[in-house]
């Protein structure tokens, strides 16, 4: 670690309990300045709750964390006026126009009118709004709200910007704009720290990222690090029909197990992990097994979860 | 302080844009009810009261008397509105103070800010509605637009309670209760009409409990010149307490259901 790198969000030991129930069970991580880091995990992991706590609008119940510096049981104030936070629900006042949904916010900073007016119409040009300005927010798309949170969550030009599942059910074509501002940001140098729970989306987006499962970090690094490190370079899924069962599955598993390196079980299908997946689906023939359908692919994220997790991302 | 004052500066655009949008909505609940009850009331069942003769009020005619009460239960009314669904819209349907709460703003500013709202729209409400009153004679001195700050302060007593009412809410339907049990009996009860010493005496008890009596009889014996200053002040401190007592519960409110 390089004593140049700018630690905006220091983590030590963190912890969040609601009631009798952790969340966040005690997590490590640092985010440097001008990084896109990501926390990937299945719901209920924590990385909301501690998204909540980088934000500074949820206290912490132990452990040590600073963001900017700063301790946000002391200076959340100070903190949040320097944070953009896109949350996972939108929070837009849907009866007020799209602009005015920026300008007020704006105002919650502290920027003059003048300020907040400049900053409203750059912001829906960043975000291609800027026909919907007098539209009530009612009125727009699903894709259209995330992105006007975004750019209200910019109005302040922040730091720092949290991103709480930011294209969660979004159609795929919104997903890809809204991964297009994203990475825009990204090269203007704004520091992004965002949660997902689709592996495109952070294999995309992420330079460094976290896997978090039942309130802990099971693995930290880069994309690539982690299929480097937790999977194969490519995988071969066998699916073999409908009326295979379960029990059957694992009777087929017993007979490719040795031509991989690992072999998933998965309801509907194996997966078997391995550098040469063509390799493999030859020799899967060769034994002759008959499966209904053959897919070679490379390894992702999704794959690195469920080697960590022992469990899928998306159920 | 100075920095609450200085957050609460910022929610105002919100606020207006919110009353721009809203104010035509506002007219009928908060003029047009109020005038229909000062001419029912105050003159149709006024010029009967009045025919039997006013010694029973006093010596004024029925409409003084109810004015000044009417005005009170008129800003509790509208306070109440404004404490209720608007604080559960921002909380749970549009949480707008969710995305308040996101930015240097605290939860005690929000609360600030939504009272300072309340505040706003009781005083205009009241001080329109004063003037109707004025013009239908209804004012026995001018001491009476003294009525227009207490109605201020029993708007206040009770939108801090409320508020923090409707943070402990999981739905709108608590609201329901506040009305039927709340607000029409004070209304009814409070002494606006009649003197709540006509009442049996639990219910005479009852009506002391309530901020609505305190603000009604102090406004009426400001307008008709009846003040004591000592009950003056006990009506004064009672409903001071009730707005003290109340914004604390609700800043402790909004913090447990923003951040807890």
């Amino acid at each position: 670690m390089s004593d140049q790198r700018e630690s905006l969000v220091h983590v030590r030991g963190l912890r969040k309990s609601y009631g009798d129930f952790e969340a966040v069970r005690g997590i490590d991580l640092d985010v440097w300045r001008g990084e896109a880091f990501g926390f990937l995990g299945p719901n209920g992991a924590g990385k909301s709750s501690t998204m909540r706590m980088i934000g500074a609008v949820s206290p912490v119940s132990g452990g040590t964390l600073k963001i900017l510096g700063l301790d946000p049981a002391a200076d959340g104030p100070a903190i949040r006026a320097r944070l953009g936070v896109c949350p996972q629900d939108d929070t837009l006042d849907t009866e007020l126009t799209v602009r005015e949904n920026l300008t007020i916010y704006g105002r919650y900073f502290g920027l003059s009118r003048a300020e907040c007016r400049e900053r409203a119409d750059e912001l829906l040009e960043f975000v291609a709004l800027t026909e919907k300005a007098k539209v009530k927010v009612d009125e727009l798309s699903g894709g259209m709200k995330r992105r006007l949170t975004i750019a209200r969550s910019l109005v302040s030009k922040p730091d720092l910007l949290l991103l709480d599942e930011p294209t969660t059910g979004l159609d795929p074509q919104a997903r890809h704009l809204l991964w297009d501002k994203l990475f825009r940001l990204k090269q203007a140098g704004v520091t992004l720290i965002i949660t997902t729970h689709y592996m495109d989306e952070a294999e995309q987006l992420c330079d460094r990222l976290v896997v978090m499962d039942g309130g802990l970090i099971a693995a930290e690094g880069s994309p690539a690090d982690l299929i480097r490190d937790y999977s194969t370079r490519e995988v071969t899924e066998l699916r073999f029909g409908p009326d295979v069962m379960l029990a059957d599955h694992d009777a087929l598993a017993g007979k490719v197990e040795d031509l991989a390196q690992r072999i998933e079980v998965l309801p509907d299908r194996l997966l078997l992990y391995t550098d040469d997946g063509e390799h493999a689906v030859a020799q899967v023939h060769e034994r002759g097994l008959q499966p209904a359908a053959v897919l070679v692919r490379r390894s992702t994220l999704e794959d690195v979860f469920l080697r960590l997790t022992g469990r899928t991302l998306v159920d | 302080m100075a920095l609450a004052v200085e957050n609460g500066r910022r929610m105002f655009d919100y606020w207006l844009t919110v009353y721009k949008r809203t104010w035509k909505g506002t007219m009928i609940s908060s003029f047009l009810l109020p005038m229909l009850y000062l001419a029912a009331m105050g003159i149709g069942l006024g010029s009967f009261v009045d025919s039997n003769g006013t010694g029973a009020l006093g010596g004024v005619s029925y409409l003084q008397f109810i004015a000044p009460g009417l005005l009170a239960s008129t800003a509790l009314q509208i306070a109440v509105g404004e404490a209720t669904y608007p604080v559960m819209s921002g909380l749970k349907w549009q949480k707008f103070y969710h995305s308040m709460i996101a930015t240097p703003l605290r939860p005690a500013d929000v609360v600030y800010g939504q009272l300072g709202f309340i505040a706003f729209r009781v005083f205009t409400s009241c001080a329109v509605f004063l003037v109707i009153i004025t013009l239908f004679g209804g004012l026995k001195s001018p001491l009476g637009v003294l009525g227009l700050p207490v109605a201020l302060l029993v708007g206040m007593a009770v939108a801090g309670p409320i508020a923090a009412y409707a943070t402990i809410l999981d739905n709108d339907s608590g609201f329901a209760m506040v009305f039927r049990f709340g607000v029409v009996p004070a209304f009814l009860f409070s002494g606006a009409f009649f003197p709540v010493s006509q009442l049996p005496d639990w219910i005479e008890w009852l009506a002391y409990v309530s901020p609505l009596w305190h603000a009604v009889d102090l406004s009426r014996n400001l307008s008709l010149g009846t003040v004591n200053p000592l009950l003056a002040l006990g009506n004064l401190a009672y409903l001071l307490t009730w707005f003290l007592v109340g914004t604390w519960l609700a800043v402790r409110g909004f913090t447990k259901k923003l951040i807890g």
